[in-house]
């Protein structure tokens, strides 16, 4: 169901027969060009495929840093980023890319969407970037514009909200149309920013349902972002960022 | 490939997004690609319309003066003669061996702002405009009669005109002059085809006619209390005693220069030969600096366009790294992103070009008229030709260069912010 790269897989980050972590760090080092310390520097980190695991930590502990590590978007100073089984250090940038579009659906803290794009069009740009997602939202609906639409209906967003324009959609709206860009295709691994503060505590919460709800069907790996505590509960697991991360947080010289 | 119409489509919708900021950039890309076109336009024009009038003439013989000048009024009828020549001279040197024809040209007087030229039937048959082509009657015929006209296509067209009209000719080059040779009224026999020089703007009359409306008058005015009857002219001598410059036409042109030396060294009075081409010469190095200034003026115009072009493009990319970001995480390279904004640089260069032609089109189809009133330039509305290809290729390479700023300034961030971008 996954695509394995066997070049990519670690075999010693897994003794067991299992299927490969979605996600495995092995002593990440990660520094800023302009600093002279490090960032994140995790000794270890896993998730396996359809955790649901919930990374918490205050601002500036390094949270959107480690996000654009599994993305593939920024390098370790040293160390292994695995994701789904494919080792990102062993790929070129343009290759990361592509993995990224075919494997990972994103959903930002807010403004999610392109304001020129109708609400379809937002959904639809992962299967314009990446054909694997293009094949499987095909093969799923029979169309990418009609996985769209299934998504949108199943994530509450009924037919008559879009000939909208997306910025006259509410934030909580806007948010489920970001979950089923995210989602479209269905990637084996799903990343969350926590959603924006302007939600008050019910929506926030009813949208990590849905958010559980469509990543259970898919099986996929969600990994959430956020520095409140109270929105862990549904997850399989809780991560708290400098816990694991051993970099020096003391105040440059 | 399918992804580079997606790009495409992106860039196409995003600026249509903002298109109310991009309008202006837009236009002044236009206004740029009227003027370099519009100045190529009007300079390759006037140099045709020039080569075309005078191409089948070998030599113009004036009185003594100025190369230029005695080109301009005789051929082009712009300004005036100072001298006449003898009419002597000019049979004189009509008669010569080497001289295969000679239209002799008096000029002086107009018809609502047309110039009217008094020659003689020679003018029909051998005079050579555009590389050899002759000049035709596109209806009736030649002028027979004393008081008969042949008026130019473009005359005939602009004043309604048919064989069988009779007009009125005015004494002097301006419409607005009040001197008229009402007494005389001519009557159109002719309607030349058109040509494309400075024949189709005017009227001709025989030299006898010409004579004949002027027997009364002395210094440019009718003298008074002489009243000559049209009937009675052909009891006067019609023959002139000058004429404004002659055109020759030789059985060889090699020779030019032999006859021209002659001409200059005449005994009889101070006369001036010019060969056509080597007037025209002069008169392109006049205009050079000017074509050029102009040239050079419009080239700046077009680079502010797409400096203006790139600087909207970058203002642009501070409010878009979201949009940016957006697309990178659903699996968009930097090269994608590079794609994306060269792509709508070249949008708005294209609309821009697009509308700077169709305002060209416009300009020449409401100016070609006044400009071929004022100043005998025709313009013409015709496909591009090699140079303005040139010029319009120019535009959009230097159009896509300047795209590339931006364009790379989005590639470097989309690398080095990833999807960082709110916090």
């Amino acid at each position: 169901m996954r695509q394995q790269l066997p070049s990519g897989t670690d075999s010693a980050a897994e003794n067991e027969d299992r299927p490969a972590p979605a996600l495995f760090l092995d002593n990440v080092v990660f520094r800023w060009p302009e600093r002279r310390q490090s960032t994140l520097d995790i000794p270890a980190f896993v998730a396996r495929a359809g955790e649901h695991i919930f990374i918490a930590g205050p601002s500036g502990s390094g949270k959107s840093t480690l996000l654009g590590l599994i993305a593939g978007i920024l390098s370790p100073q040293s160390g292994l980023v695995s994701v789904n089984g494919v080792c990102l250090g062993k790929l070129s940038g343009a290759e990361r890319d592509v993995f990224r579009g075919d494997h990972i659906g994103f959903i930002f803290q807010q403004f999610n969407l392109i304001p020129y794009l109708s609400i379809l069009e937002n959904v639809m740009i992962p299967c314009r970037f990446s054909p694997l997602r293009r094949r499987q939202a095909s093969r799923q609906a029979g169309s990418p514009v009609q996985a769209a639409r299934i998504l949108l209906e199943r994530l509450d967003m009924s037919s008559t909200l879009w000939s909208q324009r997306v910025n006259q959609l509410s934030v909580g709206q806007q948010q489920r149309v970001a979950a089923a860009r995210a989602l479209i295709g269905s990637p084996p691994i799903l990343i969350a920013d926590e959603p924006p503060s302007s939600l008050d505590a019910d929506r926030r919460k009813a949208f990590l349902r849905l958010l559980h709800r469509e990543c259970r069907e898919t099986g996929a790996t969600l990994l959430f972002v956020s520095h409140d505590q109270s929105l862990a509960e549904d997850f399989t697991s809780t991560v708290y960022l400098p816990e694991i991360n051993r970099a020096d947080k003391e105040p440059e010289q | 490939m399918s992804r580079f119409f997606h790009l495409l489509f992106l860039a196409g919708k995003s600026a249509w997004n903002r298109r109310a900021t991009l309008a202006l950039v837009v236009f002044s890309i236009a206004v740029s690609t009227t003027l370099l076109l519009g100045i190529e336009r009007l300079r390759t024009q006037i140099r045709e319309n020039f080569v075309q009038a005078v191409s089948g003439t070998d030599l113009v013989i004036g009185a003594r003066g100025g190369n230029i000048q005695l080109i301009l009024y005789a051929v082009f009828h712009l300004g005036g003669a100072t001298n006449n020549m003898g009419w002597n001279s000019a049979q004189e040197i009509a008669k010569r061996a080497e001289v295969a024809w000679a239209i002799p040209i008096s000029l002086g007087d107009s018809h609502n702002g047309y110039p009217v030229v008094a020659t003689t039937e020679d003018f029909f048959e051998y005079y050579r405009f555009q590389g050899g082509r002759p000049i035709e009657l596109a209806q009736g015929k030649a002028f027979e009669a004393i008081f008969d006209v042949v008026a130019g296509a473009e005359a005939a067209r602009n004043l309604g005109y048919a064989p069988g009209q009779k007009l009125v000719l005015s004494h002097g080059g301006s419409s607005a002059h009040l001197a008229k040779h009402t007494d005389k009224p001519f009557t159109i026999t002719g309607v030349l085809a058109p040509t494309g020089t400075p024949v189709d703007r005017s009227f001709y009359i025989s030299l006898a006619a010409m004579e004949a409306i002027h027997l009364n008058w002395q210094g440019g005015a009718p003298i008074p209390g002489l009243k000559i009857r049209p009937e009675q002219v052909t009891k006067f001598n019609l023959q002139p005693k000058s004429i404004t410059a002659l055109l020759v036409g030789l059985k060889r042109r090699s020779q030019v220069f032999a006859l021209q030396r002659e001409i200059n060294e005449w005994k009889a009075e101070p006369l001036t030969g010019v060969m056509p081409g080597v007037a025209m010469d002069q008169i392109w190095q006049m205009l050079n600096v000017g074509e050029r200034a102009l040239l050079f003026v419009s080239a700046l115009v077009t680079v502010s366009g797409l400096a203006g072009l790139a600087s909207a493009i970058l203002a642009g990319l501070g409010e878009r790294r979201r949009e940016l970001a957006i697309l990178r995480s659903a699996g968009a390279r930097p090269m994608d992103i590079l794609i994306l904004l060269a792509c709508e640089g070249v949008l708005l260069i294209s609309a821009g070009m697009l509308c700077g032609l169709a305002l060209l089109v416009a300009l020449l189809v409401f100016l070609a008229p006044v400009l071929a009133d004022s100043y005998g330039v025709f313009l013409r509305l015709s496909p591009p030709k090699a140079g303005e290809w040139l010029l319009l290729g120019s535009i959009c390479l230097a159009g896509f260069l300047t795209s590339l700023i931006p364009a790379l300034r989005a590639y470097r961030m989309s690398l080095s912010n990833g999807l960082t971008v709110s916090v």
